[in-house]
């Protein structure tokens, strides 16, 4: 069946079954290889994704339950990479293997249109869904201060 | 002018007839106008000095990269090398990533070996590409090499203050004789070996362009997903595929055999199912009805097992080191201690799991996308899977999603190259995260029996070790126990200046592919090693930072060989590379004061420190850790110091430091991989947890020692420290000792 949705700013319709998980439209139907599968499961992060601007952990998010809404990968979080958070991972060369960054990225852009000037529990709260087997937490954590403007 | 035109003369004598290349005539009417428009005097072209260095005409300039990025850091760091003693400007650089070939030397990406082993090599790469610039330079303007030096991509000549670009000089550069010997660069002149450059690929990891081996994606490509029997060395008995090929997007259902014995890289068997898209896959995979049988691994279960190799160890086993007289020493004792220490069987679960891409060429080759550790064994495996030659294959490396041992085995590569083959398609395999846990090549689970003796004053007289784990060689059909190389990841290279030491080898059989995790053997040697130092120490009623110090004893170069040992000390040169004491006591002392030891902490707090040696580098871990009146356990800060001699990029050693800070926790607090009649009971992060953000610590805080000591390893070497560091925490926050991992099997209350 077709499914239609704004993905990144463009109608995208996919033609699939209904429970198909967002993840795996996105990556072999729509080709879009920035989102990361590591679980399956929504037990690591790496797959999140926004869905009308919450996170969502897109493996375990049916197609169907995203029909009609606006789904933002880490591809359309800004076309350069200017994004305040993407500025200060680079800044802080946060990623080792980057392979959970998308997902991490994407976390940490939720936690910050929500809450501007987190705290480090905040961080707990919003980033403990996102697994970095490299390790890069501390760095994440400093990140996302930096990009909030409150790293002291 | 005149001094110019003897220039010309020069390059016309010397290399008119030798150089048919070099338009003779032109050159010399050209070179007549060096000193105003030098571009003008020399022949055009690119310069490829060597497999790793392509230097445009233009003056761009594309290192090779031959190691795989897996998270270390290895492509900003290679390319450092090669273009500080290339002389090269950081943005003329880029990067290609080399495919599996035998021509750019050991690709191998493992043992912490990239920068260690190549550092000679990739200077060389620059060094020489330098040299042939500058000769091509002196040659052009009739002056000595000597005299001219290559300098931020251009050589120069002081005296007559000319300097012609990189890009100019390649063509000549081209015809020059490759030099024997070349001068590599002072350190106090290096550019960017020692900096800490930002990684080369930092943009592509925050705007999702990164392609790891799970992003490949060729036309018309198929997605498959393998159902593996759960024992290894089990056969397939049936399987009905009706219900999977009855999955919307499923096209075909293919059963790959049934693993071999010996394991080694090759892939396990079992039935694939393939489809449009890798849901479809993962969808008509689960519908296959499959009976297995077993084998004789089916008779492994984890409880038994460990009660048998815990048996093994203390009943002793083949001696690899001795020195003095042990039972004499324990004989004569004021005080003896005995003590058992176990760490499980862990999974590498990389954030990507295995995932590779073939394609089946017209002419009977085959091309493969892979996150590969070490595609030059992967082209090997795959030839031999296709039986076709080496040369046929072609793979080419991506991004490593993490690899952590786990893709320097190239069985997920057959797979796809098989699958391609039997279908005459491009596929795609992805392993879902269950199937990267439950068929790993697991690291062994150990257990490690150890008997000391103190004498009146305190001081340790006697070592005892026996030490038991499952081989890696029994991966590979070996069934003679340890090898040298796995004893000497942290036990026959024990450091303490102990006068009676005895180190046996017990026997423990293997049911799994075994294989390599970051630091392999070294785990649960520094955990067993570190820990019974502690207990020493507390026997004693020492402080155990001093303790150690003491333990690891006066400046010198520790040799196995003269306790009778056989070391094969990473694969170097002991003479290079010695086991050398006062480094690991400064890495110590350093370590200790940054986490300003001996402080005063609340109740149920404590610090621990352990110091280990590992792959030529030296690193010392202090933990603070708190345990609540629940027992829940919480590492609140983690001090760490390196010396890994001569480092490329410290910020790099920092990141693995803190990576190594965080894996050490999650293999601690939370790592173990169990079987029941062989299969294994975990399957993805919920099973087999590994650390959050809501356990990291508040700080890891990183001395990377200055050295111009040869390079050591460091992607692996914080490693080792850590489980030991925060067990002894443990002890000195709650008086309980902890001699098992991980420690949500422990009780603390
Ligand atoms: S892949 Fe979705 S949470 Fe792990
Ligand atoms: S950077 Fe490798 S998993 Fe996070």
């Amino acid at each position: 069946m077709a499914i239609a949705m704004t993905l990144n700013g463009k109608v995208h319709s996919f033609e699939a079954e209904a429970d198909m998980p967002l993840l795996w439209a996105i990556r072999d139907l729509a080709g879009m290889t920035g989102t990361k599968y590591g679980c399956g499961k929504a037990l690591c992060g790496a797959c999140t994704v926004h869905v009308d601007g919450e996170p969502v952990r897109s493996c375990s998010f049916p197609l169907s339950a995203a029909a009609g809404k606006s789904v933002t990968t880490i591809e359309g979080i800004s076309g350069d990479g200017s994004h305040p958070v993407q500025v200060a991972w680079r800044e802080l060369n946060v990623a080792q293997c980057g392979y959970c960054q998308s997902g991490q990225i994407m976390s940490a852009v939720a936690l910050l249109q929500k809450t501007p000037s987190p705290t480090d529990q905040d961080i707990d709260l919003a980033m403990s869904g996102n697994i970095c087997r490299c390790g890069t937490y501390t760095r994440i954590r400093a990140a996302i201060h930096k990009a909030a403007g409150s790293a002291s | 002018m005149n001094n110019d035109f003897s220039n010309v003369s020069r390059i016309s004598r010397r290399d008119f007839l030798r150089n048919t290349g070099l338009a003779g005539g032109g050159l010399i009417i050209a070179a007549h106008f060096a000193a105003c428009s030098s571009d003008k005097t020399l022949a055009g072209g690119n310069f490829m000095p060597n497999v790793y260095v392509n230097l445009m005409e233009n003056g761009d300039v594309e290192i090779v990269c031959h190691r795989s990025e897996m998270g270390q850091g290895v492509r900003t760091s290679l390319l450092q090398v090669i273009a500080d003693e290339m002389e090269a400007d950081w943005g003329r650089v880029t990067l290609l990533q080399a495919t599996g070939d035998a021509k750019y030397g050991d690709q191998n990406t493992d043992g912490s070996t990239s920068i260690r082993k190549h550092f000679d090599l990739l200077r060389n790469a620059g060094a020489v590409t330098r040299q042939m610039l500058v000769n091509a330079a002196a040659d052009a303007w009739g002056v000595p090499a000597a005299e001219c030096r290559g300098l931020n991509h251009a050589v120069h000549h002081e005296a007559s203050g000319k300097s012609l670009g990189y890009g100019e000089l390649a063509g000549h550069a081209a015809t020059m004789p490759v030099p024997e010997d070349v001068t590599f660069k002072s350190p106090e002149d290096y550019r960017y070996i020692g900096k800490p450059m930002d990684l080369i690929d930092g943009l592509a990891f925050t705007v999702g362009t990164a392609a790891y081996g799970i992003d490949t994606q060729l036309p018309d490509m198929l997605h498959a997903s393998i159902e593996r029997c759960p024992v290894v060395g089990g056969k397939l008995k049936s399987v009905d595929d009706s219900g999977a090929r009855a999955v919307a997007g499923v096209v075909d259902v293919i059963q790959l055999g049934d693993g071999v014995s010996p394991p080694g890289f090759n892939p396990l068997g079992g039935v694939a199912v393939l489809a449009s898209n890798t849901w479809a896959a993962q969808r008509g995979r689960a519908a296959l009805k499959i009976e297995w049988d077993g084998g004789a691994n089916a008779s492994y279960n984890s409880p038994a097992y460990r009660e048998a190799m815990e048996a093994s160890a203390k009943s002793g086993g083949l001696q690899v080191l001795a020195r003095g007289d042990v039972e004499a020493a324990f004989a004569g004792a004021a005080k003896t201690l005995e003590a058992t220490y176990f760490a499980p069987m862990l999974s590498q679960a990389p954030m990507e799991p295995p995932a590779a891409t073939a394609v089946i060429n017209a002419d009977g080759s085959c091309e493969v996308w892979a996150c590969t550790q070490d595609p030059q064994t992967a082209r090997d495996v795959v030839a031999g899977a296709l039986g076709i030659e080496p040369a046929q294959v072609t793979i080419n490396v991506t991004l490593l999603g993490g690899g952590f041992g786990r893709k320097s085995k190239p069985d997920f590569i057959a797979e796809a190259a098989l699958l391609a083959k039997k279908t005459g398609k491009p596929v795609k395999v992805t392993w879902t995260r269950e199937d990267d846990i439950r068929h790993g090549y697991f690291h062994a689970e150990s257990c490690q029996y150890l008997r000391g003796a103190i004498d009146a004053q305190g001081n340790t007289t006697a070592w005892l070790q026996r030490t038991a784990f499952p081989s890696i060689s029994a991966t590979f059909g070996s069934t003679d126990g340890p090898s040298a190389g796995e004893l000497g990841l942290g036990c026959v290279d024990n450091p303490y200046a102990i006068p009676n030491m005895t180190i046996e080898a017990c026997k423990a059989e293997a049911h799994f592919r075994i294989g390599w995790l970051r630091s392999v053997c070294n785990v649960y040697h520094a955990f067993a090693a570190n820990s019974f130092a502690n207990e020493l120490a507390h026997l004693a009623g020492r402080d155990p930072k001093d303790y150690l110090l003491e333990l690891i004893g006066a400046d010198r170069h520790v040799i196995p060989a003269d306790s009778g040992a056989t070391y094969t000390n990473y694969g170097q040169d002991l003479g290079e590379h010695p086991i050398d004491t006062a480094r690991l006591k400064a890495v110590l002392e350093e370590a200790a004061s940054m986490a300003n030891w001996g402080r005063e902490l609340p109740r149920g707090s404590g610090l621990g420190i352990a110091a280990h040696r590992s792959f030529l580098g030296y690193v010392a871990t202090v933990a603070e850790v708190s345990v609540s009146e629940g027992g829940a356990v919480r590492i609140e800060e983690l001090w760490t110091a390196i010396d890994a001699g001569t480092v490329v990029n410290p910020d790099r050693v920092r990141a693995q430091m803190e990576g190594a800070g965080i894996f050490g926790m999650s293999l601690t607090l939370h790592g173990e991989i169990t079987g029941t009649n062989g299969a294994i009971n975990q399957g993805n992060f919920d099973s087999y947890p590994v650390v959050r953000m809501n356990e990291a610590p508040t700080a890891i805080t990183v001395h990377v020692m200055p050295s111009t000591a040869r390079p050591g390893g460091v992607g692996e070497t914080g490693v080792p420290p850590v489980a030991p560091a925060i067990c002894n925490a443990i002890f000195a926050a709650t008086g309980k000792r902890v001699r098992e991992l991980p420690l949500r099997n422990v009780s603390l209350v």
